[in-house]
């Protein structure tokens, strides 16, 4: 087995034991990067010289056994995170030839690990869109199906990690941007409680439902980038002040006498019988385990979508504001200020972008913030309180990820309300700060299809333990597309 | 032609004097390097974020309690507002602030100023909120223009007066900003320079005729950078509106500038609609709620402030309304004072010379009392050495001017140069005899009824002991002497 196709736990342990080094783990996801990754569209960005440098320092460490989890782990990071030195474009033109002086917070804890950052990953333009087809620079293939969508918004991310391009990679999550496209590939997708992963650095869209989380090829390697990246943050006053995610006790849970909810309202219109049949044989298989799955009903979660696309391009019409070309970014010419930033604005921006900052910018406007934000934030209310009265009677709500399995690239790209529909079982974690991970649960038309586990705000590492169990049930993971 | 009312509405801007920007960690000063004084954050570089400055809160509610307002907003928490605008000098494309009613940290409070009959007037506060600066906009000399978001960031509090305005003339307005610069120094949050734009008052200013429930419309004014220029702005405009309106024009609601140098107002810009600022809370942020245990450990630590110390002097002290008011002028000179009598200065006799000498001199050089060799203690041996007759008021006025200069004690000058008085009867009889004898013709002046001679022949005498000599002691021996 090659090296590429290992977890981070694998690599870590040979790394550990010295069976490799940490320059040969590094050289060997960057020469697959450099001869494979024209085909996936993975990644936008990486410095071979950098990351290499960074893995002979790991490997000082390793040897005077100074290392730590993740010291000499490449990970790959979406390129809406902050890294030093190294271009951040979020997949915008508007960014073209940024290089930020500073790293995010969990760049930052990464290096401090030891981790190598091994490139920067493929989005949809500011993390808008369900299938990285909004991206300025280039479309990103599914390894499964290269005619296909690896999702979004994070689908390089995914892609990267299915296509073995990275043990592991950092992802972002406002509406499913973690976990659609986990879902999509048969990865692994993990999105914390709401301020378990300081923000700090992370290129805000929407900054009351972003969040980091890890997509990998497996729950162990998931919960251990997330140990490595959560925990309190200054520098983010919406982080939570508890410590960081703890993977110690991953092992230590069990499905039997767990009780996992399955709202009803998951199976919206659109869901593709083979998916929910994916998903019932998974649930068979967990109640056989001694849980029990109960179906309810969560009467607002069909109202998630539209409450999200008032919500999300609001904060994100005032986000992106500050892209004017007058600090960073190429700048258009013009005749004064005002008109310096239109042009900038209007060839900078895609046409996604474009479409959300009009819709944020009316639904805040004097007259219409009653009727829209205001409203949507009153049915995010609703809904959170809806979803944490469920969790006094359950574990967990479990549910697909998403209605279908990947779609074939352009499917959906002229049809913006499906794509948007696509999100509708992700959404309601992002609305109530809760945790979510999807899991590949099984297959559809030959295609991955993933479980989704929510849990109550904090419940992160139950859900995680929950999820591993689940994991080693389904025994998914195993499975790898054909590269 | 009717009687027209001039309403003045205030809008008060003030720089804290925290160490650090409202949201980062980047030092607040003035001027320097342009641009030396930033970071991700007051740069608005794509993914940093704001954390509040604890210290500008703490700040605004401290002068929220001093200006007797209610604090959290009317929803009991307060929070941040994005007001949506593009300009160069807000880097985020937003500036951070707090909006309505609901949830500034101080609303609903009030300032008593001091009115010509020597009583008070209550003007309301409507609310006081906190916001961050804007960066500067320059012309650079290569032409062209460039950005300093030095400022961008600095913690700025604005105090909004009452609607409908408890101010009607540009003698309250600058009563107002005096007495509110004032408390605002007292408490330390703003060192209240107006010249460098450290205090900023933008006041708006309508006439309406006598007895209108209406008022008329508005023109807000900018550019004034002294208490008088504020007067002097409001007085004209409401002399301008008043033309106009006999004129038969009709008024404009405008921003107008004001010219120190021609002492009128120019028109800057007319308001169109109103903005859409697009306002909604910053999610960047949380809410912040006070414990009452906080907010009254707050009060409860509040410096004395400035109308209460001016009641202690008057009253406990006796100190006159004029005397009281040029030592609460400015805190350290307040503080200076009760340092004084701390010490067991005669609170009289120390403003005297604290009003007088000190405060020339101090004036001449152009520094502070704290900056002067002068400390209260030299002060309190002063007026110590004059009470218990070692030295006259004349010579403590030499003395007080040598300690200012050399910074040496009182007492140590006053023996080195052997300038103590002289109080011993015989010495000064011998004195008083003599100029009685080298005078013979005054003696009988005054023994002929021209009492006026008399100061004549003290001046003799206090000229002869280079005015060491004790005058009371000098005068019973003249009566004596010369009755004899």
């Amino acid at each position: 087995m090659s090296i590429t196709s290992l977890t981070a736990v694998e690599i870590a342990a040979k790394l550990r034991s010295k069976e490799v080094s940490a320059v040969e783990v590094t050289t060997a996801f960057l020469d697959r990067i450099d001869s494979e990754d024209a085909k996936y569209g993975a990644f936008l960005a990486y410095d071979r010289e950098k990351a290499i440098a960074e893995a002979e320092a790991a490997q000082g460490r390793i040897d005077s056994g100074d290392s730590l989890p993740m010291t000499g782990v490449p990970v790959a990071v979406k390129d809406n995170i902050s890294t030093e030195g190294i271009e951040t474009t979020c997949a915008s033109k508007i960014l073209k030839g940024y290089i930020p002086p500073y790293d995010a917070t969990v760049v930052e804890k990464l290096k401090a690990q030891g981790a190598i950052i091994l490139g920067k990953t493929n989005l949809d333009e500011f993390a808008m869109g369900s299938s990285t087809e909004t991206s300025a620079y280039k479309l990103a293939h599914n390894p499964w199906d290269l005619t296909r969508t690896p999702g979004g918004s994070s689908g390089g991310s995914a892609a990267a990690v299915a296509a073995d391009l990275a043990p592991v990679s950092l992802g972002s999550d406002t509406g499913g941007s973690i976990r659609l496209p986990a879902s999509f590939t048969g990865t692994v997708g993990y999105k914390p409680t709401y301020g378990r992963c300081s923000r700090f650095g992370l290129v805000a869209f929407a900054s009351s439902l972003d969040q980091i989380g890890p997509i990998t090829k497996t729950v162990e390697d998931a919960a251990l980038l997330a140990e490595a990246t959560t925990g309190h943050d200054e520098r983010d006053a919406t982080s939570n002040p508890a410590p960081a995610v703890s993977s110690r006790e991953l092992k230590s849970g069990t499905l039997k006498g767990l009780k996992l909810a399955f709202p009803r309202e998951m199976y919206g219109e659109g869901t593709d019988p083979e998916v929910q049949k994916a998903i019932q044989a998974s649930l068979d298989a967990l109640r056989r385990e001694g849980a029990t799955v109960d179906e309810i009903s969560i009467p607002s979660i069909p109202l998630g979508v539209t409450t999200y696309y008032i919500i999300a391009p609001a904060e994100a019409s005032s986000n992106l504001a500050r892209f004017d070309g007058v600090r960073y970014g190429p700048r258009s010419q013009g005749q004064g200020h005002i008109d310096v930033v239109a042009k900038t604005r209007a060839e900078g921006f895609g046409h996604e972008v474009k479409a959300r900052i009009m819709i944020g910018t009316y639904a805040l406007s004097a007259g219409y913030y009653d009727a829209f934000y205001l409203r949507a934030q009153q049915v995010r209310a609703m809904m959170t309180q809806q979803f944490l009265d469920a969790f006094k009677d359950y574990d967990f709500i479990v549910s697909p990820t998403a209605p279908v399995v990947a779609f074939k690239l352009g499917d959906l790209s002229q049809d913006p309300m499906a794509m948007k529909t696509l999100d509708y079982c992700t959404i309601p974690a992002n609305m109530g700060g809760l945790p979510g991970i999807s899991i590949p649960c099984g297959f559809a038309h030959g295609l991955p299809v993933g479980l989704q586990l929510m849990g109550a705000p904090m419940e992160d590492e139950r859900m995680l333990q929950a999820a591993y169990c689940a994991e080693q049930l389904f025994a998914v993971s195993p499975k790898r597309p054909n590269l | 032609m009717p009687n027209y009312v001039t309403s003045v509405g205030m809008e008060v801007h003030a720089e804290l004097s925290t160490k650090s920007k409202m949201f980062c960690r980047c030092q607040v000063a003035f001027g320097g390097e342009p641009n030396t004084r930033t970071c991700p954050v007051c740069l608005a570089l794509p993914g940093s974020l704001p954390v509040p400055n604890r210290e500008a809160i703490e700040m605004v509610i401290k002068t929220a309690l001093a200006l007797n307002c209610k604090i959290g907003g009317t929803k009991e928490e307060s929070i941040f507002h994005r007001k949506n605008y593009f300009y160069p000098d807000i880097p985020k494309g937003f500036q951070t602030t707090q909006y309505g009613e609901e949830n500034p940290f101080g609303y609903h409070g009030y300032l008593e100023i001091p009115t010509p009959d020597g009583g008070t007037k209550r003007i309301g506060i409507r609310r006081i909120h906190l916001e961050e600066d804007t960066g500067k906009l320059m012309h650079l000399p290569s032409g062209g223009s460039g950005i300093d978001y030095n400022r961008a960031g600095t913690p700025l509090m604005e105090i909004v007066t009452d609607f409908p305005p408890d101010i009607h003339n540009g003698e309250e307005a600058k009563e107002y900003l005096s007495q509110l610069r004032q408390i605002l120094m007292y408490l330390g949050v703003c060192d209240g320079k107006m010249e460098e734009g450290s205090l900023r008052c933008e006041p708006n200013i309508s006439i309406a005729p006598e007895g209108s429930k209406e008022l008329g419309v508005k023109s807000e004014l900018k550019n004034l950078n002294s208490f008088r220029s504020v007067q002097m702005g409001i007085a004209f405009e409401s002399r301008r509106q008043e033309a106009a309106l006999e004129n038969g024009e009709t008024l404009l609601q405008e921003t107008r500038g004001w010219n120190e140098q021609k002492e009128s107002s120019f028109a800057m810009r007319i308001k169109e609609a109103e903005n859409d600022y697009r306002y909604f809370p910053c999610p960047d942020l949380v809410p912040m709620s006070f414990t009452p245990e906080y907010i009254e450990e707050l009060r409860a630590n509040l410096p004395e402030l400035p109308l209460a110390k001016f009641q202690r002097y008057t009253q406990e002290y006796g100190l006159s309304a004029y005397d009281a008011n040029l030592l609460i002028s400015e805190r350290e000179w307040a503080y200076w004072f009760e340092e004084a009598i701390e010490k067991g200065g005669e609170p009289k006799a120390i403003c005297n010379w604290m009003n007088s000498d000190f405060a020339k001199m101090l004036n001449e050089e152009g520094i502070t009392s704290r900056q002067s060799k002068i400390t209260p203690d030299h002060l309190v041996e002063l007026v110590k050495l004059i009470e218990d007759g070692t030295i006259s008021g004349k010579i403590a006025k030499t003395i007080f001017a040598k300690a200012y200069e050399t910074g040496d004690m009182p007492k140590k000058l006053v023996e080195a140069s052997g300038a103590t008085q002289i109080s011993d009867t015989g010495a000064i009889k011998a004195q008083v005899q003599a100029v009685l004898d080298a005078n013979p013709d005054v003696v009988a002046k005054y023994k002929g009824g021209n009492m006026g001679v008399k100061g004549f022949l003290v001046g003799q005498i206090m000229k002869a002991t280079q005015g060491r000599a004790n005058p009371g002691i000098v005068q019973q021996l003249l009566d004596e002497l010369l009755s004899s």
